[in-house]
Protein backbone atom coordinates (compact mmCIF):
# COMPACT_ATOMS: atom_id res chain seq x y z
CA UNK A 1 0.00 0.00 0.00
CA UNK A 2 2.59 2.98 1.02
CA UNK A 3 4.79 1.72 -1.63
CA UNK A 4 2.18 2.99 -4.09
CA UNK A 5 1.60 6.00 -2.20
CA UNK A 6 5.50 7.13 -2.27
CA UNK A 7 6.16 7.65 -6.17
CA UNK A 8 2.59 9.33 -6.64
CA UNK A 9 3.44 11.70 -3.70
CA UNK A 10 6.71 12.77 -5.26
CA UNK A 11 5.62 12.95 -8.84
CA UNK A 12 4.57 17.35 -9.45
CA UNK A 13 2.18 16.04 -11.85
CA UNK A 14 -0.08 14.01 -9.23
CA UNK A 15 -1.71 17.00 -8.80
CA UNK A 16 -3.33 16.70 -12.04
CA UNK A 17 -5.12 13.91 -11.53
CA UNK A 18 -7.39 16.09 -9.59
CA UNK A 19 -8.87 17.78 -13.42
CA UNK A 20 -10.30 14.84 -13.95
CA UNK A 21 -11.53 13.46 -10.42
CA UNK A 22 -12.89 17.08 -10.20
CA UNK A 23 -14.94 16.78 -13.06
CA UNK A 24 -16.23 13.29 -12.57
CA UNK A 25 -17.45 14.39 -8.82
CA UNK A 26 -18.64 17.59 -10.09
CA UNK A 27 -20.87 15.93 -12.48
CA UNK A 28 -21.91 13.28 -9.81
CA UNK A 29 -22.75 15.67 -7.28
CA UNK A 30 -24.43 17.86 -9.73
CA UNK A 31 -27.23 14.93 -11.06
CA UNK A 32 -27.27 13.64 -7.06
CA UNK A 33 -27.72 17.51 -5.32
CA UNK A 34 -28.65 18.92 -8.26
CA UNK A 35 -32.57 17.55 -8.07
CA UNK A 36 -32.64 17.67 -4.39
CA UNK A 37 -31.46 21.38 -4.63
CA UNK A 38 -34.36 21.95 -7.41
CA UNK A 39 -36.76 20.46 -4.99
CA UNK A 40 -35.93 22.35 -2.22
CA UNK A 41 -36.25 25.59 -4.32
CA UNK A 42 -39.59 24.70 -5.22
CA UNK A 43 -40.73 23.97 -1.68
CA UNK A 44 -40.61 28.13 -1.53
CA UNK A 45 -41.11 29.44 -4.94
CA UNK A 46 -43.95 31.85 -5.29
CA UNK A 47 -43.77 32.19 -8.67
CA UNK A 48 -41.34 30.47 -11.01
CA UNK A 49 -42.16 29.98 -14.64
CA UNK A 50 -40.66 29.50 -17.80
CA UNK A 51 -38.11 30.74 -19.26
CA UNK A 52 -36.67 31.87 -15.80
CA UNK A 53 -33.99 29.29 -14.23
CA UNK A 54 -34.72 30.33 -10.75
CA UNK A 55 -37.83 31.73 -9.00
CA UNK A 56 -39.19 34.69 -8.95
CA UNK A 57 -40.31 35.34 -5.49
CA UNK A 58 -39.50 33.34 -2.63
CA UNK A 59 -42.11 32.79 0.51
CA UNK A 60 -43.67 30.01 2.96
CA UNK A 61 -47.03 30.77 1.69
CA UNK A 62 -47.28 26.85 0.36
CA UNK A 63 -45.41 25.55 3.65
CA UNK A 64 -48.76 27.61 5.26
CA UNK A 65 -51.59 25.85 2.97
CA UNK A 66 -49.78 22.33 3.83
CA UNK A 67 -49.60 22.60 7.38
CA UNK A 68 -53.26 24.39 7.18
CA UNK A 69 -55.69 22.94 10.10
CA UNK A 70 -57.90 22.27 7.07
CA UNK A 71 -55.24 21.58 4.42
CA UNK A 72 -55.25 17.57 2.89
CA UNK A 73 -51.97 17.63 3.81
CA UNK A 74 -52.20 17.59 7.61
CA UNK A 75 -54.93 14.61 7.38
CA UNK A 76 -52.12 12.87 4.91
CA UNK A 77 -49.11 13.31 7.14
CA UNK A 78 -51.28 11.96 10.07
CA UNK A 79 -52.21 9.02 8.30
CA UNK A 80 -49.09 7.97 7.04
CA UNK A 81 -47.23 8.05 10.80
CA UNK A 82 -50.44 6.23 12.52
CA UNK A 83 -50.07 3.53 9.61
CA UNK A 84 -46.21 3.42 9.82
CA UNK A 85 -46.01 3.02 13.78
CA UNK A 86 -48.48 0.96 14.07
CA UNK A 87 -46.80 -1.18 10.85
CA UNK A 88 -43.25 -1.15 13.48
CA UNK A 89 -45.57 -2.27 16.20
CA UNK A 90 -47.51 -5.21 14.53
CA UNK A 91 -44.37 -6.15 12.85
CA UNK A 92 -42.02 -6.42 15.80
CA UNK A 93 -44.54 -8.14 17.80
CA UNK A 94 -44.30 -10.88 14.94
CA UNK A 95 -40.58 -11.06 14.12
CA UNK A 96 -39.18 -10.56 18.28
CA UNK A 97 -40.59 -14.64 18.34
CA UNK A 98 -39.69 -15.33 14.72
CA UNK A 99 -36.20 -13.83 15.19
CA UNK A 100 -35.31 -15.41 18.25
CA UNK A 101 -36.72 -18.65 17.17
CA UNK A 102 -34.34 -18.27 14.05
CA UNK A 103 -31.86 -17.48 15.83
CA UNK A 104 -31.85 -19.72 19.17
CA UNK A 105 -34.06 -22.74 19.08
CA UNK A 106 -33.14 -25.62 16.77
CA UNK A 107 -35.79 -25.33 13.44
CA UNK A 108 -36.27 -28.02 10.54
CA UNK A 109 -36.00 -26.05 7.49
CA UNK A 110 -34.85 -22.65 8.74
CA UNK A 111 -33.30 -21.77 5.46
CA UNK A 112 -36.35 -22.18 3.83
CA UNK A 113 -38.56 -19.95 6.35
CA UNK A 114 -36.06 -17.04 6.15
CA UNK A 115 -36.01 -16.87 2.43
CA UNK A 116 -39.92 -16.89 2.53
CA UNK A 117 -39.96 -13.66 3.90
CA UNK A 118 -37.94 -12.41 1.22
CA UNK A 119 -40.53 -13.74 -1.32
CA UNK A 120 -42.43 -10.19 -0.70
CA UNK A 121 -39.48 -8.39 -2.18
CA UNK A 122 -38.21 -10.75 -4.75
CA UNK A 123 -41.49 -11.34 -6.94
CA UNK A 124 -42.82 -7.90 -8.60
CA UNK A 125 -45.63 -7.30 -6.69
CA UNK A 126 -47.84 -5.27 -8.41
CA UNK A 127 -50.37 -8.39 -9.24
CA UNK A 128 -50.26 -8.97 -5.86
CA UNK A 129 -51.32 -5.55 -3.90
CA UNK A 130 -54.10 -5.90 -6.64
CA UNK A 131 -55.60 -9.48 -5.60
CA UNK A 132 -54.87 -7.85 -1.78
CA UNK A 133 -57.23 -5.23 -2.30
CA UNK A 134 -59.74 -7.50 -3.82
CA UNK A 135 -59.30 -9.93 -1.04
CA UNK A 136 -60.07 -6.53 1.30
CA UNK A 137 -62.80 -5.46 -0.47
CA UNK A 138 -64.65 -8.89 0.42
CA UNK A 139 -63.56 -8.69 3.87
CA UNK A 140 -64.23 -4.83 4.49
CA UNK A 141 -60.64 -4.37 5.08
CA UNK A 142 -60.06 -1.99 1.98
CA UNK A 143 -59.62 1.69 2.25
CA UNK A 144 -59.30 0.79 6.35
CA UNK A 145 -56.21 1.63 8.17
CA UNK A 146 -55.77 -1.64 9.54
CA UNK A 147 -55.89 -2.77 6.18
CA UNK A 148 -53.07 -0.70 5.03
CA UNK A 149 -50.99 -1.52 7.93
CA UNK A 150 -51.44 -5.70 7.19
CA UNK A 151 -50.02 -4.96 3.63
CA UNK A 152 -47.29 -2.70 4.90
CA UNK A 153 -46.46 -5.46 7.50
CA UNK A 154 -46.17 -7.75 4.70
CA UNK A 155 -43.90 -5.88 2.43
CA UNK A 156 -41.22 -5.03 5.62
CA UNK A 157 -41.10 -8.25 7.38
CA UNK A 158 -38.34 -9.14 5.65
CA UNK A 159 -36.09 -6.23 7.47
CA UNK A 160 -38.18 -7.06 10.85
CA UNK A 161 -37.37 -10.68 10.87
CA UNK A 162 -33.96 -10.87 9.09
CA UNK A 163 -32.40 -8.21 11.27
CA UNK A 164 -34.01 -9.15 14.66
CA UNK A 165 -32.43 -12.83 14.06
CA UNK A 166 -29.54 -11.27 13.45
CA UNK A 167 -29.56 -9.14 16.34
CA UNK A 168 -30.32 -12.09 18.63
CA UNK A 169 -27.55 -14.45 17.26
CA UNK A 170 -24.95 -11.94 17.32
CA UNK A 171 -25.77 -12.31 21.83
CA UNK A 172 -24.07 -15.04 23.55
CA UNK A 173 -26.24 -17.56 24.18
CA UNK A 174 -24.54 -17.98 27.75
CA UNK A 175 -25.48 -14.77 28.80
CA UNK A 176 -29.32 -15.95 29.18
CA UNK A 177 -27.86 -19.78 30.13
CA UNK A 178 -26.51 -17.76 33.17
CA UNK A 179 -29.68 -16.45 34.40
CA UNK A 180 -31.19 -19.32 34.16
CA UNK A 181 -29.39 -21.23 36.31
CA UNK A 182 -29.78 -18.62 38.67
CA UNK A 183 -33.22 -19.65 38.62
CA UNK A 184 -35.08 -17.10 36.31
CA UNK A 185 -37.69 -18.53 34.09
CA UNK A 186 -37.47 -18.72 30.08
CA UNK A 187 -39.68 -15.52 29.66
CA UNK A 188 -37.99 -13.80 32.15
CA UNK A 189 -34.35 -14.64 30.98
CA UNK A 190 -35.51 -13.54 27.93
CA UNK A 191 -36.99 -9.99 28.78
CA UNK A 192 -34.50 -9.53 31.22
CA UNK A 193 -31.71 -10.43 29.54
CA UNK A 194 -31.25 -10.79 25.72
CA UNK A 195 -34.23 -8.61 24.56
CA UNK A 196 -32.20 -5.62 26.31
CA UNK A 197 -28.72 -6.56 24.64
CA UNK A 198 -31.04 -6.77 21.63
CA UNK A 199 -32.37 -3.71 21.69
CA UNK A 200 -30.11 -1.28 19.40
CA UNK A 201 -30.94 -4.38 16.50
CA UNK A 202 -34.17 -3.93 16.89
CA UNK A 203 -34.38 -0.43 16.59
CA UNK A 204 -32.99 -0.45 13.52
CA UNK A 205 -35.14 -2.87 12.24
CA UNK A 206 -37.62 -0.80 13.77
CA UNK A 207 -36.74 2.38 12.16
CA UNK A 208 -36.07 -0.04 8.20
CA UNK A 209 -39.95 -0.95 8.89
CA UNK A 210 -41.23 2.50 9.50
CA UNK A 211 -39.41 3.73 6.55
CA UNK A 212 -40.56 1.07 4.28
CA UNK A 213 -44.40 2.03 4.99
CA UNK A 214 -43.68 5.62 5.26
CA UNK A 215 -42.60 5.19 1.61
CA UNK A 216 -45.09 2.82 0.61
CA UNK A 217 -46.72 3.82 -2.72
CA UNK A 218 -47.87 0.84 -4.38
CA UNK A 219 -49.78 -1.02 -1.75
CA UNK A 220 -51.04 2.09 -0.66
CA UNK A 221 -52.71 3.05 -3.65
CA UNK A 222 -54.53 -0.10 -4.07
CA UNK A 223 -55.47 -0.70 -0.77
CA UNK A 224 -55.73 2.53 1.03
CA UNK A 225 -57.19 4.94 -1.97
CA UNK A 226 -59.04 7.00 -2.22
CA UNK A 227 -60.94 6.35 1.63
CA UNK A 228 -57.49 6.29 3.50
CA UNK A 229 -55.05 9.40 2.27
CA UNK A 230 -51.34 8.59 2.14
CA UNK A 231 -48.46 11.17 2.33
CA UNK A 232 -47.41 9.32 -1.23
CA UNK A 233 -50.66 9.77 -2.48
CA UNK A 234 -51.28 13.40 -1.74
CA UNK A 235 -47.84 13.35 -3.76
CA UNK A 236 -48.54 11.47 -6.66
CA UNK A 237 -52.11 13.34 -6.87
CA UNK A 238 -50.66 16.97 -6.03
CA UNK A 239 -47.78 16.40 -8.98
CA UNK A 240 -50.47 15.18 -11.70
CA UNK A 241 -52.31 17.89 -10.46
CA UNK A 242 -49.20 19.89 -11.81
CA UNK A 243 -49.43 21.79 -7.94
CA UNK A 244 -45.48 21.46 -8.02
CA UNK A 245 -45.02 23.61 -4.44
CA UNK A 246 -47.34 21.11 -2.55
CA UNK A 247 -45.75 18.25 -4.38
CA UNK A 248 -42.41 19.37 -2.99
CA UNK A 249 -43.30 19.97 0.21
CA UNK A 250 -44.79 16.52 0.65
CA UNK A 251 -41.78 14.98 -1.02
CA UNK A 252 -39.54 17.11 1.38
CA UNK A 253 -41.59 15.52 4.15
CA UNK A 254 -40.86 12.04 3.01
CA UNK A 255 -37.03 12.45 2.60
CA UNK A 256 -36.06 13.87 5.33
CA UNK A 257 -36.51 10.97 7.83
CA UNK A 258 -34.80 8.61 5.07
CA UNK A 259 -31.44 11.53 4.65
CA UNK A 260 -31.59 10.87 8.15
CA UNK A 261 -31.32 7.54 8.56
CA UNK A 262 -29.09 6.96 6.11
CA UNK A 263 -26.34 9.20 8.42
CA UNK A 264 -26.89 7.32 11.39
CA UNK A 265 -28.26 3.61 10.12
CA UNK A 266 -24.37 2.81 11.64
CA UNK A 267 -25.07 3.37 15.13
CA UNK A 268 -27.74 1.18 15.46
CA UNK A 269 -26.72 -1.50 13.01
CA UNK A 270 -23.27 -2.89 14.38
CA UNK A 271 -20.92 -4.82 12.31
CA UNK A 272 -21.32 -7.62 14.41
CA UNK A 273 -25.41 -7.56 13.31
CA UNK A 274 -24.85 -6.72 9.89
CA UNK A 275 -22.44 -9.52 8.92
CA UNK A 276 -25.01 -11.85 10.59
CA UNK A 277 -28.15 -10.44 8.10
CA UNK A 278 -29.61 -13.57 6.16
CA UNK A 279 -27.44 -16.46 7.56
CA UNK B 1 -38.75 -32.53 20.27
CA UNK B 2 -40.66 -29.76 22.39
CA UNK B 3 -38.28 -27.19 21.48
CA UNK B 4 -38.93 -27.36 18.15
CA UNK B 5 -42.41 -27.36 18.37
CA UNK B 6 -41.69 -24.05 20.16
CA UNK B 7 -39.35 -22.46 17.68
CA UNK B 8 -42.34 -23.69 14.88
CA UNK B 9 -45.17 -21.70 17.22
CA UNK B 10 -43.24 -18.88 17.48
CA UNK B 11 -42.32 -18.24 13.84
CA UNK B 12 -46.38 -19.22 12.52
CA UNK B 13 -47.56 -15.92 13.03
CA UNK B 14 -44.97 -13.94 10.94
CA UNK B 15 -45.53 -16.75 8.19
CA UNK B 16 -48.89 -16.78 8.41
CA UNK B 17 -48.98 -13.24 7.44
CA UNK B 18 -47.10 -13.73 4.52
CA UNK B 19 -48.72 -16.87 3.09
CA UNK B 20 -52.38 -15.07 3.58
CA UNK B 21 -50.48 -11.31 2.08
CA UNK B 22 -48.72 -12.88 -0.47
CA UNK B 23 -48.43 -16.16 -1.68
CA UNK B 24 -52.42 -16.53 -1.23
CA UNK B 25 -52.97 -13.27 -3.64
CA UNK B 26 -50.17 -14.74 -6.05
CA UNK B 27 -51.41 -17.61 -6.79
CA UNK B 28 -55.01 -15.79 -7.07
CA UNK B 29 -53.27 -13.56 -9.96
CA UNK B 30 -51.73 -16.66 -11.41
CA UNK B 31 -54.99 -18.33 -11.46
CA UNK B 32 -56.59 -15.11 -12.69
CA UNK B 33 -54.78 -14.85 -15.51
CA UNK B 34 -56.19 -17.48 -17.16
CA UNK B 35 -60.11 -16.65 -15.79
CA UNK B 36 -62.27 -15.36 -18.91
CA UNK B 37 -65.55 -14.72 -17.59
CA UNK B 38 -65.70 -17.24 -14.93
CA UNK B 39 -64.18 -20.20 -17.51
CA UNK B 40 -60.59 -21.10 -18.08
CA UNK B 41 -59.03 -20.15 -21.77
CA UNK B 42 -56.29 -17.95 -22.96
CA UNK B 43 -58.51 -14.91 -23.82
CA UNK B 44 -56.78 -12.33 -21.33
CA UNK B 45 -53.10 -13.34 -22.80
CA UNK B 46 -54.82 -12.81 -26.35
CA UNK B 47 -55.86 -9.52 -25.69
CA UNK B 48 -52.69 -8.77 -23.63
CA UNK B 49 -50.38 -9.80 -26.36
CA UNK B 50 -52.69 -7.44 -29.03
CA UNK B 51 -52.71 -4.19 -26.63
CA UNK B 52 -49.70 -4.24 -24.95
CA UNK B 53 -46.69 -6.31 -26.87
CA UNK B 54 -45.01 -2.75 -27.41
CA UNK B 55 -45.24 -2.23 -23.84
CA UNK B 56 -43.85 -5.50 -23.04
CA UNK B 57 -40.75 -4.98 -24.96
CA UNK B 58 -40.46 -1.08 -23.94
CA UNK B 59 -39.99 -2.72 -19.91
CA UNK B 60 -38.06 -5.30 -21.27
CA UNK B 61 -35.45 -2.82 -22.69
CA UNK B 62 -36.15 -0.12 -20.24
CA UNK B 63 -35.07 -2.38 -17.28
CA UNK B 64 -32.41 -4.53 -19.01
CA UNK B 65 -30.54 -1.18 -20.04
CA UNK B 66 -31.18 0.22 -16.17
CA UNK B 67 -29.21 -2.94 -14.84
CA UNK B 68 -26.73 -2.87 -17.26
CA UNK B 69 -25.79 0.78 -16.45
CA UNK B 70 -26.15 0.02 -12.78
CA UNK B 71 -23.93 -2.29 -13.40
CA UNK B 72 -20.88 -0.57 -14.90
CA UNK B 73 -21.52 2.37 -12.45
CA UNK B 74 -21.66 0.19 -9.16
CA UNK B 75 -18.11 -1.73 -10.32
CA UNK B 76 -16.70 2.32 -11.22
CA UNK B 77 -17.59 3.34 -7.69
CA UNK B 78 -16.88 -0.22 -5.77
CA UNK B 79 -13.39 -0.39 -7.66
CA UNK B 80 -12.47 3.19 -7.34
CA UNK B 81 -13.18 2.92 -3.50
CA UNK B 82 -11.47 -0.34 -3.57
CA UNK B 83 -8.19 0.60 -5.74
CA UNK B 84 -8.03 4.22 -5.39
CA UNK B 85 -5.08 5.76 -4.39
CA UNK B 86 -5.73 9.01 -3.21
CA UNK B 87 -7.31 8.60 0.39
CA UNK B 88 -9.16 12.78 0.20
CA UNK B 89 -10.90 11.38 -3.27
CA UNK B 90 -11.78 8.18 -1.79
CA UNK B 91 -13.19 9.61 1.11
CA UNK B 92 -15.23 12.22 -1.15
CA UNK B 93 -16.78 9.27 -3.04
CA UNK B 94 -17.91 7.29 -0.21
CA UNK B 95 -19.34 10.41 0.99
CA UNK B 96 -21.28 11.22 -2.40
CA UNK B 97 -22.30 8.08 -4.01
CA UNK B 98 -25.03 6.73 -0.98
CA UNK B 99 -27.36 9.97 -1.33
CA UNK B 100 -29.94 8.52 -3.27
CA UNK B 101 -30.13 5.13 -1.36
CA UNK B 102 -33.14 5.62 1.00
CA UNK B 103 -34.81 8.37 -0.81
CA UNK B 104 -38.27 6.73 -1.76
CA UNK B 105 -39.41 5.66 -5.20
CA UNK B 106 -41.67 8.42 -5.73
CA UNK B 107 -39.35 11.45 -4.11
CA UNK B 108 -37.61 10.36 -7.10
CA UNK B 109 -40.06 10.25 -9.72
CA UNK B 110 -40.70 14.02 -8.38
CA UNK B 111 -37.44 15.48 -8.49
CA UNK B 112 -36.34 13.92 -11.48
CA UNK B 113 -39.38 14.97 -12.92
CA UNK B 114 -38.82 18.98 -12.71
CA UNK B 115 -35.21 18.55 -13.23
CA UNK B 116 -35.31 16.73 -16.27
CA UNK B 117 -38.22 18.43 -17.87
CA UNK B 118 -37.61 20.98 -21.21
CA UNK B 119 -37.62 23.86 -18.82
CA UNK B 120 -36.05 21.93 -15.94
CA UNK B 121 -32.99 22.92 -13.90
CA UNK B 122 -30.51 20.58 -15.58
CA UNK B 123 -31.13 22.18 -19.01
CA UNK B 124 -31.26 25.27 -17.63
CA UNK B 125 -27.95 25.05 -16.33
CA UNK B 126 -26.12 23.61 -19.53
CA UNK B 127 -27.78 26.91 -21.38
CA UNK B 128 -26.14 28.98 -18.62
CA UNK B 129 -22.77 27.22 -18.69
CA UNK B 130 -23.26 28.20 -22.56
CA UNK B 131 -23.14 24.05 -23.53
CA UNK B 132 -26.38 23.85 -24.88
CA UNK B 133 -28.36 26.38 -27.20
CA UNK B 134 -31.93 27.25 -25.89
CA UNK B 135 -33.43 25.70 -28.96
CA UNK B 136 -32.13 22.47 -28.73
CA UNK B 137 -33.17 21.68 -25.05
CA UNK B 138 -35.31 18.76 -25.20
CA UNK B 139 -37.73 17.43 -22.17
CA UNK B 140 -36.13 13.98 -20.56
CA UNK B 141 -39.74 12.86 -19.55
CA UNK B 142 -39.46 9.64 -21.63
CA UNK B 143 -38.06 6.25 -21.85
CA UNK B 144 -35.07 7.95 -20.97
CA UNK B 145 -35.86 9.86 -17.55
CA UNK B 146 -36.94 6.29 -16.13
CA UNK B 147 -33.65 5.13 -16.84
CA UNK B 148 -31.80 7.46 -15.37
CA UNK B 149 -34.46 7.38 -12.15
CA UNK B 150 -33.62 3.76 -12.28
CA UNK B 151 -29.79 4.57 -12.57
CA UNK B 152 -29.89 7.57 -9.99
CA UNK B 153 -32.25 5.10 -6.79
CA UNK B 154 -30.67 1.54 -7.65
CA UNK B 155 -26.83 2.42 -8.26
CA UNK B 156 -25.78 3.45 -4.67
CA UNK B 157 -27.87 0.23 -2.89
CA UNK B 158 -25.61 -2.26 -5.67
CA UNK B 159 -22.25 -0.35 -5.32
CA UNK B 160 -22.53 -0.67 -1.26
CA UNK B 161 -23.12 -3.90 -1.93
CA UNK B 162 -20.33 -4.32 -4.33
CA UNK B 163 -17.98 -2.08 -2.66
CA UNK B 164 -18.56 -4.03 0.93
CA UNK B 165 -17.79 -7.47 -1.05
CA UNK B 166 -14.62 -6.12 -2.56
CA UNK B 167 -13.32 -4.83 0.73
CA UNK B 168 -13.47 -8.18 2.14
CA UNK B 169 -11.45 -10.00 -0.67
CA UNK B 170 -8.05 -11.16 -0.39
CA UNK B 171 -5.61 -8.09 -0.81
CA UNK B 172 -2.47 -10.34 -1.78
CA UNK B 173 -3.12 -10.85 -5.10
CA UNK B 174 -4.44 -7.23 -5.93
CA UNK B 175 -0.93 -5.89 -4.72
CA UNK B 176 1.17 -9.26 -6.33
CA UNK B 177 -0.73 -8.41 -9.98
CA UNK B 178 -0.10 -4.22 -8.94
CA UNK B 179 3.87 -5.17 -8.16
CA UNK B 180 3.91 -6.90 -11.63
CA UNK B 181 2.77 -4.14 -13.40
CA UNK B 182 -1.03 -4.21 -14.09
CA UNK B 183 -2.90 -1.48 -14.34
CA UNK B 184 -5.50 -0.23 -12.18
CA UNK B 185 -8.37 -1.24 -14.81
CA UNK B 186 -6.98 -4.34 -15.54
CA UNK B 187 -6.68 -5.48 -11.90
CA UNK B 188 -10.53 -4.55 -11.57
CA UNK B 189 -11.87 -6.09 -14.84
CA UNK B 190 -9.62 -9.06 -14.25
CA UNK B 191 -8.90 -9.41 -10.49
CA UNK B 192 -11.75 -7.79 -8.40
CA UNK B 193 -14.66 -8.15 -10.60
CA UNK B 194 -14.45 -11.99 -11.23
CA UNK B 195 -14.48 -12.25 -7.28
CA UNK B 196 -17.04 -10.46 -6.43
CA UNK B 197 -19.35 -11.13 -9.52
CA UNK B 198 -21.96 -13.11 -7.14
CA UNK B 199 -22.59 -10.01 -5.15
CA UNK B 200 -23.34 -8.19 -8.31
CA UNK B 201 -25.42 -10.71 -9.71
CA UNK B 202 -27.68 -10.50 -6.04
CA UNK B 203 -27.77 -6.87 -6.23
CA UNK B 204 -28.79 -6.65 -9.98
CA UNK B 205 -31.29 -9.11 -9.96
CA UNK B 206 -32.84 -7.40 -6.64
CA UNK B 207 -33.04 -4.21 -8.75
CA UNK B 208 -34.24 -5.63 -11.69
CA UNK B 209 -37.14 -7.33 -10.16
CA UNK B 210 -37.57 -3.74 -7.80
CA UNK B 211 -37.66 -2.27 -11.24
CA UNK B 212 -40.50 -4.28 -12.77
CA UNK B 213 -42.39 -3.90 -9.58
CA UNK B 214 -42.16 0.09 -9.22
CA UNK B 215 -45.48 1.61 -10.49
CA UNK B 216 -45.09 5.57 -8.80
CA UNK B 217 -41.55 6.56 -11.80
CA UNK B 218 -43.16 5.19 -15.03
CA UNK B 219 -46.45 7.41 -13.33
CA UNK B 220 -44.38 10.06 -12.45
CA UNK B 221 -42.43 10.70 -15.23
CA UNK B 222 -43.84 9.39 -18.56
CA UNK B 223 -47.45 7.18 -18.24
CA UNK B 224 -47.94 7.81 -22.33
CA UNK B 225 -47.91 4.74 -24.34
CA UNK B 226 -45.40 2.92 -24.38
CA UNK B 227 -44.72 2.77 -21.00
CA UNK B 228 -44.07 0.50 -18.31
CA UNK B 229 -46.48 -2.93 -17.55
CA UNK B 230 -47.09 -1.79 -13.77
CA UNK B 231 -48.67 1.59 -14.96
CA UNK B 232 -50.44 -0.50 -17.54
CA UNK B 233 -51.65 -2.60 -14.88
CA UNK B 234 -52.90 0.06 -12.67
CA UNK B 235 -54.14 1.31 -15.96
CA UNK B 236 -56.62 -1.80 -16.34
CA UNK B 237 -57.81 -1.99 -13.16
CA UNK B 238 -58.53 1.85 -12.54
CA UNK B 239 -60.33 2.53 -15.46
CA UNK B 240 -61.66 -0.71 -16.62
CA UNK B 241 -61.61 -3.11 -13.79
CA UNK B 242 -59.90 -5.15 -15.77
CA UNK B 243 -58.55 -7.93 -13.73
CA UNK B 244 -57.68 -10.45 -16.28
CA UNK B 245 -55.62 -8.62 -18.18
CA UNK B 246 -53.98 -7.13 -15.10
CA UNK B 247 -53.69 -10.77 -13.97
CA UNK B 248 -51.90 -11.40 -17.11
CA UNK B 249 -49.74 -8.34 -17.29
CA UNK B 250 -48.85 -9.53 -14.12
CA UNK B 251 -48.02 -13.05 -15.18
CA UNK B 252 -45.93 -11.91 -17.52
CA UNK B 253 -44.07 -9.58 -15.28
CA UNK B 254 -43.64 -12.40 -13.44
CA UNK B 255 -41.94 -14.76 -15.54
CA UNK B 256 -39.72 -11.87 -16.94
CA UNK B 257 -38.60 -11.74 -13.52
CA UNK B 258 -38.41 -15.31 -12.75
CA UNK B 259 -36.43 -15.74 -16.15
CA UNK B 260 -33.80 -13.78 -14.34
CA UNK B 261 -33.33 -15.54 -11.52
CA UNK B 262 -32.90 -18.36 -13.70
CA UNK B 263 -30.06 -17.48 -15.15
CA UNK B 264 -28.84 -16.52 -11.82
CA UNK B 265 -29.45 -20.11 -10.32
CA UNK B 266 -27.91 -21.62 -13.43
CA UNK B 267 -24.63 -19.61 -12.87
CA UNK B 268 -24.19 -20.41 -9.10
CA UNK B 269 -24.99 -24.21 -9.71
CA UNK B 270 -22.04 -24.23 -12.62
CA UNK B 271 -19.75 -22.51 -10.29
CA UNK B 272 -20.58 -25.05 -7.69
CA UNK B 273 -20.10 -27.75 -9.86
Amino acid sequence: MTAAHIPAARNPLAALWWVPRGIIFGLMAFFIFGPLFNLLLWTVAEKWYFPHSLPLEYGFSSWAKVFAPRGGAMESLTNSLIVALLTVVVSLLLAIPAGYALARLKLPFRGVILLAFLIPQAFPNLTVYVNVARIFYEIRLNGTIPGVVLVHVSHGLVYAVWIATAAFSAIDAELEQAARNIGAGAFRAFLDVTLPLAAPGLMASAIFVFLESLDEFTGSYFVGAPDVNMLPLLLYTTAAGGNYQIASITALLLLVPSLVFMLIVERFLKADVLSRVGH
Amino acid sequence: MPKRLLGLLLVLPALAVIAFLFILPLIMSAVGAFQVEGAFGWGNFTKTFDLYTKDIIFTVVIVSLSTVLIGIASIAIGGYLTLGEHPVAVAILRWLYRWPMFIPFIVVGQILRTFLSKNGMMNNTFINLGLLSPLDAVSFLDWRGIVIAFVWKQTPFVALLVAGAMASINRDTIEAARNLGASRLRLLLEIVVPQVAMTLTVGLILSFVTMMSVLSVPLMINAQSPTMLTADIAFRVNSYGDYGVANALGLISLVLAASVAWIYLRASLKERA
